[in-house]
């Protein structure tokens, strides 16, 4: 790495970065800091906005009716961690351990469906779960049920649609400490403990933990925030807060109440992910 | 290793079918889904989801929908716009922030990152509060100036790894025969760097196709595109044209990724001189 010295060097790398600093600073930060505005001012008559400083929009978050739509986002978040970590660490721990010539096409059909379209993944769990959906149908011409099962529409399912969605995310940070994981250590342990479930909780999951807290964030942070799955999977019945947000910019139109919680879902995010790289950061570079 | 203890190995053997099961099953559940929604496509019967024999008409329904069109065209010029002007922020940044340290350099950093992490919904509604404050109407240019403010930071991750793995000794070689530093960068640096250029291109175009939430916001009332008509067409009941749609979507977008991965893995493989 370079240290930028002289004047033309100086004006090399201000050409570089000028064009996404721009960008960026005009498209993001500034919109980023103008809600951060509107969430200490008042909604007046008709929407109009008050000029007027007040802390009003975030007491609000301790009126019940809030408060449980952002119990419940945080009780889907934690399953959808949970559901994640139960998938993807024995996944990644079954990729760490496969020849090292199958590991990349492995892992990149794990990558495939996660960077496609997440709305049709999200909508083809409609055509699974609904009513009239695969799943009862193939469940009652079987004869197993003689009623359809009401799935959609319900949290579980919303929970389903989110692991489905992110479960990629777990098992990538886990695999790269399983494969990080020193053999000679694991043999070590075993000489000393003889005994798998000791050399498990004593060493690997010690030494896999980083993996762990990584994934369980780069998981929890979207799940927070989700707005498409709970909208379409929960059908209105499992309101979350990406739902609340929208909704303030739709039908109630009050947009201060919904910068403040759009505000206060970014500090959520901003606190994990400074957790996150004090994890993996020190080991990246 | 203890030897002779066969309960022990036995366990370990029956632990490891555990674990490739358990595989299995995780891979059957991430594509299932996908494979019942584009077999479903094909089915030749009003009702969505009863299998009545094999037809390609919803599909050739969509090509004479106006309205899907329409919509198509849209999502088009704004993946298309938003890929081009990212790809080249993207990868003329990438290049500062790996080959230089500049003051202001780490929080510079972090504003390239955020636009990864924050959640989609909140960089949507930020960005409709900032266009309606500056009184800028909607439509598609707010959707592109919205899909380029998140694809410079994709773009720049994909090709930051890629310099990243590149030799320097290279570029050194070059100028060691006298290469003048524009020389070295258009014959040494970008050929190497293109893999991941085209990849960072492709991830973009990819997640400008499919985006929904940040498009529903900056979109104006008549700007309709692919996702967003899929959307308004869920909404309205499923039946089997949104499956068709979807699933024709579902398999561009896995082309585009597949494509980009591939270039990406390429990439990761770095060029050194022997």
């Amino acid at each position: 790495m370079q240290r930028v010295s002289g004047h033309r060097q100086k004006m090399e790398v201000f050409t570089l970065i000028f064009p996404a600093l721009f960008w960026l600073t005009v498209f993001f930060a500034i919109p980023l800091l103008s809600i951060v505005v509107y969430s200490f001012l008042k909604k007046g008559l008709y929407g109009v906005l008050v000029w007027e400083f007040n802390l009003e929009n975030y007491a609000r978050f301790l009126d019940p009716l809030y408060f449980k739509v952002f119990g419940r986002s945080f009780a889907v978040a934690v399953l959808t961690t949970l559901g994640c970590l139960v998938i993807g660490y024995p996944l990644a721990a079954w990729l760490a351990t496969r020849p090292t010539r199958f590991q990349g096409i492995l892992l990149m059909l794990l990558m495939i469906p996660f960077w496609t379209n997440f709305l049709v993944r999200t909508y083809a769990w409609i055509v699974l779960l609904a009513r009239e959906g695969f799943i009862n149908t193939a469940l009652m011409s079987l004869g197993v049920i003689n009623e359809p099962l009401g799935m959609l529409y319900t949290q579980p399912a919303v929970i389903v649609g989110l692991v489905y969605g992110w479960v990629t995310d777990m098992v990538l940070p886990i695999y790269a400490t399983m494969v990080g994981l020193d053999r000679s250590l694991l043999e070590a342990a075993q000489d000393l403990y003889a005994n798998d479930l000791k050399t498990f909780t004593r060493v690997v999951l010690p030494l896999t933990m980083p993996g762990i807290v990584a994934g369980s964030i780069l998981v929890f942070i979207p799940s927070m925030g989700a707005y498409v799955t709970p909208d379409l999977l929960g059908g209105g019945k499992v309101d979350m807060i990406g739902n609340l947000v929208q909704r303030q910019f739709g039908s109630a139109q009050d947009w201060p109440f919904g910068s403040a919680i759009s505000c206060v879902l970014m500090a959520i995010m901003v606190i994990g992910t400074l957790i996150y790289f004090r994890i993996s950061g020190g080991r990246e570079r | 290793m203890k030897t002779g203890s066969s309960r022990q190995r036995t366990l370990i053997r029956i632990g490891q079918k555990v674990l490739s099961l358990h595989a299995l099953f995780s891979y059957l559940f991430l594509y299932l889904p996908i494979i019942i929604l584009i077999i479903f496509s094909f089915n030749n019967s009003k009702s969505v989801f009863r299998w009545a024999g094999f037809t390609t008409h919803w599909y050739l329904d969509l090509f004479s929908d106006p309205r899907i069109m329409s919509a198509l065209k849209n999502s088009l010029i704004v993946a298309s716009a938003s890929t081009i002007a990212s790809t080249i922020f993207g990868t003329m940044v990438s290049i500062a922030m790996e080959r230089y340290d500049f003051f202001g350099k780490l929080p510079f950093d972090a504003l390239l990152y955020l636009p990864i992490v924050i959640p989609d919904i909140t960089m949507a509604v930020m960005l409709l509060v900032f266009f309606v404050t500056i009184h800028m109407p909607l439509g598609l240019h707010t959707i592109i100036i919205s899909h380029i403010a998140f694809n410079i930071s994709f773009v720049s991750v994909t090709v930051r790894a890629r310099l990243a793995s590149l030799d320097p000794a290279l570029e050194e070689a070059a100028q060691d025969l006298y290469a003048n530093e524009w020389q070295t960068f258009w014959k040494v640096t970008f050929p190497l760097l293109l893999p991941g250029i085209i990849g960072g291109a492709l991830m973009a175009f990819t997640l400008s196709l499919d985006d929904y939430v940040i498009t529903f916001f900056t979109a104006g009332a008549r700007s309709t595109t692919l996702p967003l008509r899929i959307y308004s067409m869920v909404k309205t009941g499923v039946k089997p044209d949104i499956n068709a749609l979807s699933s024709l979507m579902m398999m561009v977008s896995m082309a585009l990724v597949v494509l980009s991965l591939l270039l990406q893995r390429k990439g990761g493989e770095g060029v050194t001189i022997q």
